[in-house]
């Protein structure tokens, strides 16, 4: 609660913070400013909606259970490879994804696979890319970052494997 | 809730204000009708599954989310046109624009890193960066690096449910990423979209 509580004073205050920046460089520029970010909004909100909405369904036919049995301590890169689907593959928030990766450590995960889990989720989620990447970039940014990102969940296992444990 | 703008936002009184370049939006695309089809899709299995009230359960649930999430996404909305407004162009394409260099990757990570809020910040300035000259590789560096070792989750969720220990490790080894993810963004764009000029040159 107060995390969020946080987050919500630091978003507004450095909306404020950037705002009064504008507002000094002349009230066109603010308003101009003012407007073309509600018209953002407005045009966002629909897509904002479809994809919490719809996320909600896709992530309900997708249990967790399925997820967890994939991140099994099987290890070597065949293992990393499968927690980098499952970290893709997995729905639900920060929550979900970080309490998979917890479980798996716990129940013997190799390191690497679940830090491969980790930076996978980070960087694909399906939900946070339908839900929040796609609506807000332009589509050909969202699958050329996804594209791009694709080795590096296995250059950190690699680099984990290299360092060892934390 | 108490921390709701002071303002409200300046009613769109017209339409026809002249469009910025960039920023134009097709407001339905592909994307959007694959997340819909496959949003159908999985209604219908789980009304199948769990009938008219499990569908229903959901949709009660995620419009609650929904309404929590909105401010969010005004504040979001806002905190990217004011960035793009205030944000000198040829600064910002200089210093994240295709002939960045290193630093601009360097830039692009350490704005990601200590950005606030969540991902109804994140994209809208990243958009905003877009928008304003930076090159496909800085604003990558960017986003990877805001979702990698931004300190937002980390804080709020990370150390919580997986432990300080895991959590530091894990940015320790992800620090080297974003630099990297965005160098080969940028190599891959290059030879990707700029394939006929180097056409044109060579006849």
């Amino acid at each position: 609660m107060s995390a969020a509580l946080l987050i919500d004073v630091l978003l507004w205050g450095s909306v404020l913070g950037v705002g009064l920046i504008a507002f000094r460089r002349g009230p066109p520029v603010f308003k101009a400013s003012l407007r073309e970010g509600s018209m953002d909004f407005i045009n966002i909100v629909p897509r904002i909606a479809l994809g919490v909405i719809g996320s909600g369904y896709i992530a309900a036919i997708i249990p967790q259970e399925v997820i967890t049995g994939w991140l099994g301590p099987d290890s070597g890169w065949l293992g990393v490879a499968t927690a980098v689907v499952a970290g893709a593959a997995t729905p639900g928030g920060p929550v979900i994804g970080f309490s998979i990766g917890t479980v798996a450590l716990k129940s013997g995960g190799g390191v690497p696979q679940v830090v491969a889990y980790v930076v996978a989720w980070a960087l694909f989620a399906f939900q946070r890319v339908i839900l929040w990447e796609i609506p807000f970039m332009p589509a050909r940014f969202v699958w050329f970052r996804c594209a791009v990102s694709v080795p590096f969940p296995f250059v950190a296992a690699a680099i984990a494997m290299v360092i060892g444990k934390p | 809730m108490s921390e709701l703008p002071p303002k409200a936002p300046a009613p769109a009184e017209d339409a026809e204000s002249e469009p910025r370049p960039g920023r134009v939006r097709k407001p339905i695309g592909w994307s959007t009708i694959i997340i819909a089809a496959l949003v159908a899709v999985s209604a219908a299995l789980v009304w199948r599954r769990d009938g008219t009230d499990g569908v229903l359960d959901i949709l009660t649930h995620d419009l609650s989310l929904f309404g929590g999430i909105l401010p969010r996404v005004l504040a979001g909305c806002l905190l990217g046109a004011f960035i793009s407004e205030i944000l000198p162009h040829e600064k910002v394409s200089r210093s994240l624009g295709p002939k960045s260099g290193l630093m601009g990757l360097l830039i692009g990570t350490a704005f990601g890193a200590i950005l606030p809020g969540g991902p109804f910040t994140a994209y809208p300035v990243a958009s905003a960066l877009l928008a304003v000259g930076a090159d496909f590789g800085a604003t990558i560096a960017m986003v990877v690096s805001w979702t990698l070792i931004g300190y937002g989750r980390a804080v709020a969720w990370e150390i919580p449910i997986m432990g300080t220990d895991f959590t530091l490790w894990r940015i320790v080894i992800s620090l080297p990423l974003p630099v990297l993810a965005g160098a080969l963004g940028r190599f891959v764009y290059v030879r990707l979209y700029t394939k006929p000029l180097a056409k044109d040159d060579e006849s």
